[in-house]
């Protein structure tokens, strides 16, 4: 296993830095803006809904239904290559945004759009813990 | 009318060597397009003076100061912008404004691409990078690919309006039937709807004949003003409409999954060139996949919403159909090098000069072209006439 390329890992950045440190404490959180009071996500500087900067981190449940999913039976990397037939899907959190996830935890053909699901952590490096979704 | 419609024709339309050649650079693939499709205008490399131009690139190339030197020209005007395989066809827009605005006399748009031989032959891994840096790193850590994100919209449209695998294979099917009559196509046998089902699942519900082909390719466009136009070596023909737009970049972050920018951008080249749908003879629709067809069949306005299924059922687009569509092969069956949008004006601008032999539908004209890029991401729409 020691050669096997591990899967592409997020490299945080100045917008991100702190959902991927939440995500190592297995914590979800999402931007909401203090100026429009809406939910952003993915993570960045400003609010993509106003411009505003006033930008807080809120703890979400990380609770949602699968809006749409793909079993994707190709690696498309070499991280991958062991884990063929998996799971993509774009889950809809309760907060009203969308973020892509893998859905895991569950065979693969089980999955349906508008199924419930939670978010679950896997620990990709030392460094990167990855949001992950299972049936709830 | 407005100001830039109706006043830019293209005057010249070429490829270069197709499918698989090893042997030649991206650069070389764009400047022979370039050079056939100057002397399919009946003009030369001198008397270009503007440049819309992107390159597939690993390293940031800034594409038209490549070109432009590759080639050997200063253009005074030049454009990269890069919204995916859709770029091509929003430079039609460009390129016409700055036309009649006086920016430039000769517009050239070239592409080139050696999309398979740069992956050693075979459609492989598209990454092996380690780390991802920026908003791509909220999905490449998940293994989404350009099909899975094609994917994820094919299950949502199902989901919602009971859109069948059936129903998308009609599009390939029927795309495969206008190949086997373009010489210059890479697949031509016929298949048939259960050989699309049978094919390998790569990401569901897309199997890999619901995909466009990865091949080595280039294409040139040449505008100019219809009074300059008039004076070269084949019939103009006239861009009467033009629009573009874009809603994303990543698929995660798509507002609707079962609707393309197409509604923004075929509304505007509707509205632009004062025609209606029934009055387009043939389409030319970028075919990465057969959803993309299908969702943009819906957002141009060709159907209603939900009803794309229904309206490419019973090869409604395959030779002989009340719709021909994509009628060279496709990205599905004719060639695709990794952005496609200039072979839609190259088969568009042909079939209204009536160059198209076997393939020609009878007395086109109106053409309708219309690129897709990125994931779902960006459109361009061109509505041509004959003059």
């Amino acid at each position: 296993m020691a050669d096997t390329p591990h899967k592409p890992v997020p490299r945080p950045y100045q917008d991100t830095q702190a959902y991927w440190d939440a995500a190592r404490e297995k914590r979800l959180i999402l931007q909401r803006c203090r100026d429009c009071q809406k939910f952003q996500f993915f993570p960045r500087g400003v609010c993509s809904h106003c411009l505003g900067s006033a930008l807080e981190w809120v703890d979400s449940p990380g609770r949602g239904v699968v809006h749409t999913f793909t079993i994707a039976h190709r690696a498309p990397h070499p991280g991958f290559a062991n884990q063929v037939p998996f799971v993509i899907g774009i889950i809809e959190l309760e907060e009203g945004v969308r973020m892509m996830t893998n859905i895991v935890g569950c065979d693969p053909n089980s999955v349906r759009i508008d199924m419930p699901v939670k978010v679950t952590f896997e620990e990709a490096t030392p460094d990167i813990t990855l949001p992950q979704f299972t049936p709830a | 009318m407005d100001s830039i419609h109706k006043k830019t024709a293209i005057v010249g339309v070429a490829e270069s060597d197709l499918g698989r050649v090893p042997h030649k650079s991206k650069y070389q693939l764009s400047a022979e397009a370039s050079r056939a499709a100057l002397d399919d205008a009946g003009l030369s490399i001198k008397d270009v003076d503007g440049l819309f131009t992107t390159i597939i690139t690993e390293g940031g190339e800034m594409s038209s100061l490549v070109m432009a030197e590759y080639m050997g020209i200063r253009p005074r005007y030049t454009d990269s912008t890069s919204i995916g395989g859709s770029s091509f066809v929003a430079y039609v827009e460009h390129a016409a404004a700055a036309i009649n605005a006086g920016m430039c006399e000769v517009a050239l748009i070239c592409h080139g691409s050696t999309n398979i031989s740069d992956r050693g032959g075979r459609a492989g891994p598209v990454s092996t990078r380690s780390s991802v840096y920026g908003p791509m790193q909220f999905e490449e850590p998940y293994g989404t690919s350009t099909v899975s994100s094609y994917a994820l919209a094919a299950q949502r449209h199902m989901h919602l309006y009971g859109t069948t695998s059936e129903q998308l294979a009609e599009i390939a099917v029927a795309t495969r039937k206008w190949a086997s009559m373009n010489p210059k196509a890479l697949m031509r046998s016929p298949i048939t709807i259960e050989d699309v089902l049978n094919s390998r699942m790569v990401s569901s519900p897309l199997h890999v004949l619901d995909c466009c082909l990865v091949t080595d390719a280039g294409g040139a466009v040449v505008l100019t003003s219809m009074e300059r136009a008039r004076d070269l070596k084949k019939r103009p023909v006239a861009v009467l409409g033009t629009g573009e737009a874009h809603t994303h970049r990543m698929i995660s972050q798509m507002p609707d999954y079962t609707e393309t920018a197409a509604k923004i951008s075929g509304k505007l080249a509707f509205e632009r060139a004062g025609v209606t749908h029934k009055d387009i003879d043939v389409a030319e629709i970028y075919d990465s996949f057969t959803i993309t067809v299908l969702l943009t069949l819906e957002s141009l306005g060709f159907c209603k919403k939900g009803e794309g299924g229904a309206f490419v059922s019973g090869q409604r687009t395959a030779p002989g159909g009340d719709f021909p569509m994509n009628t060279q092969g496709g990205a599905l069956s004719y060639t695709h090098p990794g952005m496609f949008g200039i072979f839609t004006l190259i088969e568009g601008v042909r079939q209204l000069r009536g160059e198209c032999g076997p393939r020609q539908v009878k007395d086109a004209e109106l053409a309708l072209c219309n690129g897709t890029g990125g994931v779902l991401s960006s459109t361009g729409t061109v509505i041509l006439g004959r003059t």
